[in-house]
């Protein structure tokens, strides 16, 4: 299953015509204790770049943009009890959302693994 | 953008810069300097200082010392504050005012024998030196103690840790100061603080402070700890942060501080803005300062508005998640009607209402040691 990056650093796993999206160690690390995640609801219709979810850390709120255009189809309800899993497992059980792919060919300008890498040491 | 735009002001360092970057403190902006926001986290530095000790650099904030014939008189023309009651060794916290009683900063004013201490917030520290140089009578030395910074030392253990160091901090109470020596540097230290916890703080000569910083942190009590969590012991303390709490169009009993304007002082008036702040004592102020309960998780932060009902009837001034509390709590001003604790509002918070209940303040008990030996 693939996963893409974004220089905003949401991570995108890919399966499919589905994919599921969070935010990556790195975001994680940078923003702290996180303190309250919310997600997009189940049919909204996203688009790449644009607001998809916020996160709050102790300090301040972040928004989570979209990787790419889609609709949302379902938010980690976990989070709403335990938004520290972002923390703990931000790459795994720390996901925000799931959403439908309406261009595949968004994919070809994300990153992978080995970029993103680089990206963020170049930071 | 041309060259002659914008004079750059750049960001200055404080004398513990390296020391907070070698700890992996995570530097930002703030007042003009470089601090450190956080070192491993700013829950755990929060909890950490509500049961052990923390060490906080302030040297940010200006340290300035008034001396000269009949100062503590001059310096009554322009806080609401007894200063000429203020023993040697005794301080009080106190509002810089503008004409019409606003509040310009907040401080510590501290009679130390020969002068008057001030400590004055970093980001208006400036501003302050220049009111007071034009407000006060020229034979009046004011002198701006830039060669000597800050530490805090927060919370129920700081008294243990210090003691070892500088055994005249077990002998103090809150808001007494003294000064001693360590390791040959005359330093100045207080029992007082902006965590509502126990604690200290300590003025040295640039020189003596990455040792004495060293020295305290070698001890298994003591951790430093950064801007984020000295934030959010600071709200649930109750106290308000200037610039964010208070401002110039705030007065002291708007902003619910009129424990700073002394009894004499009611009586006799005489500081700036006296008609209207004597006024909002007598009368009620329609504004005041109140802190919030936020139902759920969701942080409320500093902007959101807040509503009765429909109506839009003020605004919040600080909030955030409330880490020894456990949920989201915040502070914002409320027209007096609505500022009784247990009164039902709702923020606004990206679009959405969320409820919250005005609480009375402190959220966390204050834990002054008020009484030697108590």
């Amino acid at each position: 299953m693939p996963r893409y990056y974004t220089e905003e650093h949401e991570w995108i796993d890919v399966d499919g015509d589905v994919a599921t999206v969070g935010i990556t160690d790195f975001a994680q690390g940078q923003l702290g204790d996180i303190v309250f995640v919310e997600v997009p609801d189940t049919g909204a219709e996203l688009s790449q770049g644009g607001d998809a979810a916020v996160v709050e850390s102790v300090k301040a709120a972040s928004d989570v943009y979209a990787p790419v255009d889609g609709t949302v189809t379902e938010g980690n309800a976990q989070l709403e009890e335990d938004p520290a899993l972002v923390n703990s497992d931000p790459e795994g059980e720390g996901w925000f959302f799931r959403m439908t792919l309406a261009d595949k060919s968004q994919l070809d300008g994300l990153m992978d693994a080995k970029a993103y890498k680089a990206f963020c040491d170049a930071l | 953008m041309h060259e002659d735009d914008e004079i750059p002001i750049e960001t200055a360092t404080l004398p513990l810069d390296g020391w907070h970057r070698a700890r992996g403190g995570r530097m930002v902006e703030f007042a003009g300097y470089w601090m450190p926001i956080q070192y491993e986290g700013i829950m755990a530095e929060h909890l950490w200082t509500r049961e052990n000790a923390g060490l906080f650099d302030v040297s940010h904030m200006g340290q300035l010392a008034l001396s000269g014939e009949g100062v503590a008189a001059a310096l009554e023309t322009l806080v609401p504050g007894d200063i000429s009651a203020l023993k040697p060794g005794r301080m009080r916290y106190s509002l810089l005012l503008g004409e019409d009683g606003g509040i310009l900063d907040d401080l510590m004013i501290t009679n130390e024998g020969d002068q008057i201490g001030i400590v004055a917030n970093g980001a208006v520290k400036w501003d302050d030196i220049a009111h007071l140089r034009e407000n006060l009578p020229d034979p009046i030395t004011l002198n701006h103690k830039d060669d000597h910074g800050l530490l805090a030392l927060q919370g129920p253990k700081a008294v243990t840790a210090l003691s070892r160091l500088v055994p005249e901090a077990a002998g103090l109470v809150f808001m007494q100061a003294a000064t001693a020596t360590w390791n040959g540097h005359a330093i100045a230290l207080s029992r007082s603080g902006y965590t509502g916890e126990d604690g200290f703080e300590i003025s040295l000569p640039n020189a003596a402070l990455e040792s004495f910083a060293d020295t305290l942190c070698a001890m298994e009590e003591v951790k430093p700890i950064g801007l984020g969590a000295r934030d959010s012991l600071r709200l649930e303390a109750g106290l308000p942060l200037y610039g964010h709490d208070l401002d110039e169009t705030t007065d002291p009993v708007e902003g619910d501080l009129a424990f700073a304007i002394s009894k004499r002082r009611r009586e006799d008036g005489g500081f700036p803005g006296a008609a209207r702040i004597l006024g909002h004592l007598a009368d009620g102020s329609p504004r005041k300062r109140v802190g919030l309960l936020v139902d759920g998780k969701m942080p409320v932060r500093e902007g959101a508005k807040l509503f009765d009902g429909n109506t839009e009837i003020g605004v919040v001034t600080s909030g955030g998640f409330a880490p020894s509390v456990g949920a989201p709590i915040a502070m914002g001003y409320v027209p007096a009607g609505l500022s009784e604790p247990g009164t039902a509002l709702a923020a606004e918070v990206r679009g959405k209402r969320v409820a919250c209940t005005v609480a009375a303040m402190p959220f966390i008990p204050h834990r002054y040691v008020r009484k030697q030996g108590a």
